[in-house]
């Protein structure tokens, strides 16, 4: 058990801290993608190495050895110093088109997609196929040299500004559900497509419903062959799924907390002087430690090219349920201040415990719901009995 | 970087998990319980060919010399196990005493015979911890007074090392003169705890305790640390027997664990118990790597542990049905000796109050 960093490592972070130093004005916005700006500072990311690292230069990105400390010195700098992270393309699809796609798709699209032109949004949940993906209904048919799609997607975060959809349809009605998905790339500019903001409970309108009315996709669209669609998306949802729980996150925001606690007072005592929220306070100070620590062991076997079991299946469940909890207790820790929102006077911190309530209770949902967790750990990891299935004819 | 544990570490834990396997068996713990012996003498015989009680102790007094995470290790295998031999109090908590405050004369008496297991020692920190109305030790002019409750592994110890009002640690012979040993019957008859009454009783301090609270608390940190592992080892037990109950068991023409009720029940322990290996090693590696951090991060693994092992507890019961409930599996050994565990050395309300003031937060914190 070791748990300092190697010299060559530590240099690695020198460099970077120095890197961002020097650069960081020329750095975008939080949350500011598309401008100029925004394009020329990825386009220095991926020229010293720092975004697109493992994608190859013949694409467009640094074409480095996948490196997973190295990746996780660039996170953890970054995050320092406040400094968006380069984007690698979409972590979603540049995996998938460079695993699974033809070159004239890697050659189309990589380079685009890593230099921030374009974006993607994912076209997965449809209202009747949520936890139950594989019974997903929209279809398309093949007419001459295009497939016509006809259906619809929900939960669709950022179709709105997309260019491109990753898609999955039905293109093989006759075979086994899992067997008869396809999954095609689709320009969002083609006629049949319309998007309809969804509003959530936040008051936000993150998500969007999206409707095809014979849209009309080239066959060249198709990544992998017909019918293998499932197995091309298990390949973007294993990207989507790690990223889900980050228990760095629910430790940085247990510290806002915390001082949450020492600046807000009740009759004049401090809450974190209160036996009783200090208690509950500590009792989530240990769990969340116990994930920070569980994702340090994740990471050792990862660095060992292991894979790290139990400790990895886990992540998505518990991390998400923890950042819920933080959020809880923020609120509590205001009491009746806790639930101001938008613009209200006495607001503290922006209504953001609020919003972040309510927002990882969607994460706990989304992305593989809490109760899907607890039937992949128990049948993946513990080995127990599948339930039986009652299929129905799709 | 590498937080993981070693091939050494991990042989250690497999030989010794091995052996608890061939020798001390469910049957055995029983025999051992139902006769209300609080120690397997053949058990313990081979714990000590094992060197398992100097894992602590430096080699210059003739232990193995090694750290607390290994201690660890063995404490959460001896928990697996529920193994009805001392560890925490002899082994790791007595070694570390001497060590923090221990004069040289008795560390060379002392430290080499709990090394090799010819004698044990019993521990008693209750006081400084939880006191009671009307119980603790008061020293004078080399002799104490008083009673001191719950002293951990007193009936098979040989002496006792007690902690004082005011903090410092007193050496009493067990047949020392005014000493009155009573057993206290606990629900988990692997351990054995004793109440320890004094009149006028001759002892002899640890020199390096007197005024100076560190050997006390480092000596609570090490018992603690100790218990959050034993409770690892057992709920791990727990958890694998729920499972595999859960596969074998049949209602409604198919195993109970494709009922999402069950599975999630057994999904849910897991999800809480595997983060716990990595609080409890860290908060080991702690002690020698980064002391700073080492006390609140101990508070947190035996405070946490007692959270998740009772939960443990009471669910891998439930999976088992009326079963669960019997004395025929024997679930229950483990059952108890996870709840003995939660309350010694600190309950987790408690512990979660030395945490806050481990990182600054209360009043009376140093700093």
């Amino acid at each position: 058990m070791d748990l300092a960093y190697s010299d060559e490592y530590e240099a690695y972070r020198v460099e970077v801290r120095s890197f961002l130093e020097e650069n960081k004005d020329r750095a975008p916005a939080v949350g500011e993608h598309r401008t100029r700006s925004a394009r020329e500072w990825q386009q220095l990311l991926i020229e010293r190495g720092y975004a697109a690292c493992i994608v190859p230069r013949r694409y467009g990105g640094a074409g480095l050895q996948p490196d997973i400390l190295r990746s996780r010195i660039l996170a953890e700098e970054f995050a320092c110093a406040r400094v968006p992270a380069g984007d690698s393309g979409d972590d979603r699809i540049v995996p998938v088109l460079l695993e699974l796609g033809t070159e004239e798709q890697r050659q189309f699209f990589v380079g685009p997609s890593v230099r921030g032109e374009i974006s993607w949004c994912q076209g997965y949940s449809e209202p009747g196929s949520g936890s139950d993906l594989a019974s997903l209904q929209t279809r398309a048919h093949v007419d001459g040299d295009d497939f016509v799609v006809n259906g619809s997607k929900i939960w669709t975060s950022g179709a709105k500004t997309a260019e491109w959809m990753f898609c999955l349809v039905r293109t093989e009605p006759d075979e086994p559900k899992h067997q008869g998905i396809s999954y095609l790339l689709i320009s969002m500019d083609s006629p049949g497509i319309e998007v309809r903001p969804l509003k959530q409970m936040t008051g936000d309108s993150q998500f969007n419903e999206v409707f095809f009315t014979d849209c009309r996709v080239p066959i060249t669209s198709i990544v992998g062959k017909r019918g293998e669609g499932w197995f091309v998306a298990n390949a973007t949802l294993k990207h989507e799924r790690g990223g889900l729980g980050d228990p760095d996150e629910a430790e940085k925001r247990f510290g806002y907390v915390l001082d949450l606690m020492k600046e807000e007072t009740i009759n004049g005592q401090r809450i974190i002087d209160i036996p009783s929220y200090r208690d509950r306070a500590m009792a989530l100070q240990g769990r969340i430690l116990s994930m920070k620590f569980n994702g340090m062991r994740c990471l050792s076997h990862d660095i060992k090219g292991e894979d790290p079991g139990l400790a990895r299946w886990i992540v998505k469940l518990q991390g998400c349920e923890l950042n819920h909890q933080v959020a809880g207790l923020a609120i509590d820790v205001m009491g009746e201040l806790g639930v101001l929102y938008d613009d209200s006077p006495h607001l503290r911190d922006r209504g953001l415990w609020q919003h972040r309530f309510m927002m990882d209770l969607g994460l706990i949902i989304g992305g593989g719901t809490a109760q899907i967790q607890k039937n992949l750990i128990g049948e993946r990891v513990l080995g127990l009995p599948k339930e039986p299935k009652f299929e129905q004819p799709i | 970087m590498e937080f993981l544990l070693d091939p050494a570490q991990l042989m250690l834990q497999q030989s010794v998990a091995r052996f608890l396997q061939s020798q001390c068996a469910l049957d055995r713990v029983r025999e051992i319980a139902d006769a209300e012996q609080t120690i397997a003498d053949d058990v313990y015989e081979s714990a000590r060919d094992l060197e398992i009680p100097g894992i602590l102790i430096p080699e210059k007094f003739g232990g193995v010399g090694l750290g607390f995470l290994e201690a660890a290790l063995i404490a959460e295998t001896l928990g697996y196990a529920v193994a009805p031999v001392p560890f925490t109090a002899t082994s790791v908590m007595a070694p570390t005493a001497l060590l923090a405050g221990g004069s040289d004369a008795q560390k060379t008496e002392w430290l080499p015979r709990l090394a090799s297991g010819e004698k044990t020692l019993a521990v008693g920190v209750t006081e400084q911890i939880a006191r009671r109305t009307g119980y603790g030790v008061t020293a004078l002019d080399g002799k104490l007074d008083g009673t001191a409750m719950f002293v951990l592994e007193a009936m098979e110890a040989d002496a006792y090392l007690l902690a004082d009002a005011a903090g410092a640690f007193h050496l009493v012979a067990g047949d020392a003169p005014g000493l009155d040993r009573n057993k206290l019957k606990t629900v988990d008859r692997t351990r054995s705890v004793a109440e320890v009454s004094l009149d006028s009783t001759p002892a002899e301090v640890l020199p390096g305790s007197v005024g100076n609270g560190e050997p006390l608390h480092a000596t609570i940190d090490a018992g603690r640390l100790m218990l959050a592992a034993d409770t690892l080892g057992a709920a791990q037990a727990m958890l694998n027997q729920a499972v595999a109950y859960a596969k074998e068991r049949r209602q409604f023409n198919r195993p109970i664990g494709s009922f999402q009720a069950v599975k999630h029940m057994c999904s849910e322990m897991a999800a809480e118990l595997e983060p716990c290996r990595s609080l409890v090693w860290y908060a080991a590696h702690s002690v020698a790597a980064i002391p700073s951090e080492a006390r609140l991060m101990i508070c947190h693994a035996k405070a946490h542990l007692a959270e998740v092992g009772q939960f443990v507890a009471r669910t891998a019961t439930e999976v088992h049905g009326g079963m669960g409930f019997t004395d025929l599996l024997g679930l229950h050994y483990w059952f108890k000796r996870i709840g003995f565990n939660r309350q010694m050395l600190g309950g987790p309300e408690l512990i979660r109050d030395d945490a806050a003031r481990a990182q600054g937060l209360l009043a009376d914190s140093p700093g």
